[in-house]
């Protein structure tokens, strides 16, 4: 560098050579969006394809640019700055479309009277010719998906969250770092990687051989139950709870035990009443966001509690619905299949409702989080 | 709790028992809990076994296709592999680029709140990616595709790969896009914790040598994060692998083609999804054994994300 300040003579600036002025990169943005804006106005209007031009042109204008005044090394620093711009733009594409597609069809549908306080019973294909040729409104809602996916989520929240609780606790204040301990961490990592659809798999088919046991050799389609789908989601929400907690029990700090242990304080008081309490923000917060995983799983509960039309509330008989059930049946098999618009109406309504609930669970763990967490520095 | 007594209440004499039997019992009953994971496991894995065993072994005039099982289940797990693998390389360059804007480019006030939008996309159940990659992503990329196939029919290769179009978009390509977005914040966020525990002290040695953000980057968090990496890609691509509803839906089933712009193509788990209410018998557990050959994969995948980390365990922030 110290040559070309030579070269560039004595009148150059030393500190502001080999810089560009600041406006340099919103000038190149500029250009590059007036070139790709001008091409496009001259040829026919397409935004998709004027974005990625404007961006190309400025990757190569901004690039160049800085290679030939900066030198090379800046040259390739632009390029991937601007990259890893891009990419972030990129990422949000699909967001903002998706939240947009969801929210746009589905105020419609949601707003429509009656949505969260009916079920589909007696809704058939007649009434939804009736409501796509204009006669009549859209029938019918999502009150026994609902009723579904609360009931469900939470039978499954009640089996998991002790066992994941009882375990990380073994893991982290007894196990001492044995063989066991390693078998068990090294299963709570397999569980993770179960792919949801396997998990409901194995409830349908366990309660299967459970019923044809006891039924001899006839199921007799018992095992369809909301029971068998909340142990699927079982299967999938243990390991999160096992290891959200295990990591939130392992940052309680050893003083806070010792000086429980120091004043005569029994182990399992000490983990109940000085370690849990402790940790009880990150344990909760981690608890909602397995659940809020698990809500919007649709795959296992296809498999293990069917699809419903009425509202059922007893979770150990009969076929049940939920939320992400419903939006796979609505769209995939209509309801009137010549005439699909208001099950594709309900679909969507559905669709707000689980993003809003699933968001909703996010922001309460969020909050139980920041709300209670210790004090720590760093980001 | 706190009562004004300035003498201290007596220590526990050394042999009192009492809470001893809750001792014992609590630790039972945590380890019980943790035997109780393998428990399940161990059904999990027996049960997937001994009902595959039935269609694997079974006469191919006994199965639904009327082939013999490996010849039924080989396409469909050929097409999850394809949809997966393109899933995974859309998704890594994307996800990386991303984690870096989070935890090096953007400005510390934005940085935060990004962090946040892209835990949103994580959020949002895969049943809505389906909704939205059936009805609209599907549909607006028909233009495209119509165009690439008409680019590449000349162009031996490429012209097998993106053949004739598929009119409604609902390809395996569409399908692995939309499972690349799926994947995209999960791979970010793991990345993203990683790059932003490299060294303060490396970074600033490197710039204090004159390198740019760009030659800092590439001196040293990348070296400092590179198994991170490896673990979070291997992490997606388990998802990828295992993830039903957004195929299921995006998806319009057919026959093993390379044509990845065109009808056809399947995976495991939309195969199960779409097929498991309606079957019984041999059916079943021709589904089960299929299940059981996508649980081996995601498993092969998963273990050698880890084999990666805890081989460099010491040396890399992802410990």
């Amino acid at each position: 560098m110290a040559t070309n300040v030579i070269e560039n003579g004595a009148r150059a600036n030393v500190l502001s050579s080999n810089t560009l002025p600041r406006w340099a990169s919103a000038a190149c943005i500029a250009g590059s969006a007036a070139a790709s804006g001008l091409i496009f106005a001259l040829a026919s209007w397409n935004t998709p394809l004027f974005a990625i031009l404007a961006a190309l042109l400025y990757l190569a204008a901004w690039t160049i640019l800085n290679a030939a005044v900066r030198g090379g090394r800046h040259g390739s620093n632009a390029f991937w700055a601007t990259l890893v711009w891009v990419a972030f733009f990129l990422a949000l594409v699909p967001l903002v479309s998706i939240i947009w597609t969801v929210v746009s069809n589905g105020v419609r549908g949601l707003t429509t009277f009656g949505f969260l306080g009916s079920d589909m019973t007696g809704i058939t294909g007649v009434q939804d010719q009736a409501a796509a040729a204009g006669q009549a409104g859209v029938l019918g809602g999502i009150q026994h998906a609902l009723v579904g996916s609360l009931l469900i989520t939470l039978v499954a929240t009640l089996i998991s969250v002790p066992i994941g609780l009882l375990t990380s606790i073994w893991l982290v204040e007894y196990s001492r770092g044995s063989w066991l301990a390693r078998l068990i961490t090294f299963l709570v990592d397999v569980m993770t990687g179960i792919p949801s659809i396997v998990a409901g798999l194995f409830a349908a088919g366990v309660l299967m051989t459970y019923f044809n046991l006891i039924g001899g050799g006839y199921s007799g389609g018992k095992q369809v139950m909301g029971f068998t789908a909340a142990i699927a989601l079982s299967v999938l929400m243990i390991p999160v709870v096992v290891r959200s907690t295990e990591e939130m029990l392992r940052v309680v700090p050893h003083e806070l035990r010792e000086a429980s242990y120091a004043l005569g304080v029994r182990k399992w008081r000490t983990i109940l009443r000085v370690v849990i309490p402790t940790a009880i923000s990150g344990i909760a917060s981690g608890v909602t966001l397995a659940i809020a995983r698990v809500a919007g799983e649709t795959a296992p509960i296809l498999l293990t509690a069917g699809m419903a039309t009425s509202t059922n509330w007893n979770v150990f008989k009969g076929w049940m619905m939920t939320l992400p059930v419903y939006i796979y049946q609505q769209l995939m098999r209509p309801t009137a299949p010549s005439a699909p618009d208001p099950s594709t109406q309900r679909a969507w309504g559905a669709a707000l409702v689980l993003i809003l609930i699933v968001m909703g669970l996010n922001l309460i763990a969020r909050a139980i989080a920041a709300a209670f967490a210790p004090k720590t520095s760093g980001r | 709790m706190a009562a004004p007594e300035v003498v201290a209440p007596p220590l526990v004499a050394a042999d009192d028992s009492r809470g001893r039997f809750g001792d014992s019992f609590f630790r039972t009953l945590t380890l019980a809990a943790g035997i109780l994971i393998f428990g399940i496991l161990a059904l999990v894995s027996l049960y997937l076994i001994i009902e595959s065993l039935a269609a694997i072994t079974a006469s191919p005039d006994k199965l639904s296709s009327g082939q013999p099982f490996w010849a039924y289940v080989a396409p469909i797990a050929l097409g999850t592999l394809m949809c997966a693998t393109i899933a995974i390389v859309l998704s890594t360059p994307v996800s990386i680029a991303v984690a870096l804007f989070i935890s090096h480019y953007a400005p510390a006030r934005v940085s935060k709140p990004v962090g946040y939008v892209i835990d949103i996309l994580a959020a949002i159940p895969s049943v809505v990616f389906g909704a939205w990659g059936m009805t609209t992503f599907g549909p607006g990329l028909v233009p495209f595709y119509t165009w690439l196939s008409k680019v590449c029919a000349p162009i031996p290769g490429l012209n097998q790969v993106f053949g004739t179009a598929s009119t409604t978009g609902r390809t395996l390509l569409t399908a692995s896009i939309v499972l690349a977005i799926m994947i995209l914040p999960i791979i970010t966020s793991q990345c993203r914790e990683i790059f932003i525990q490299t060294p303060r002290l490396h970074e600033e040695a490197a710039l204090a040598l004159g390198s740019t953000k760009w030659d800092m980057i590439k001196a040293t968090v990348f070296p400092f994060a590179r198994n991170g990496i490896v673990s979070a890609v291997m992490l997606g691509l388990g998802r990828a692998l295992g993830e039903t509803m957004a195929v299921t839906l995006v998806l319009a089933p057919g026959i093993l083609t390379a044509n990845l712009i065109g009808v056809g193509n399947m995976t495991i788990p939309a195969e199960i999804a779409l097929n498991y209410p309606e079957a019984f018998g041999m059916r079943q557990s021709e589904l089960i054994a299929a299940g059981l050959i996508l649980f081996v994969i995601t498993l092969g995948v998963n273990m050698i994300a880890r084999w990666i980390v805890s081989r460099y365990a010491e040396f890399s922030g992802a410990n």
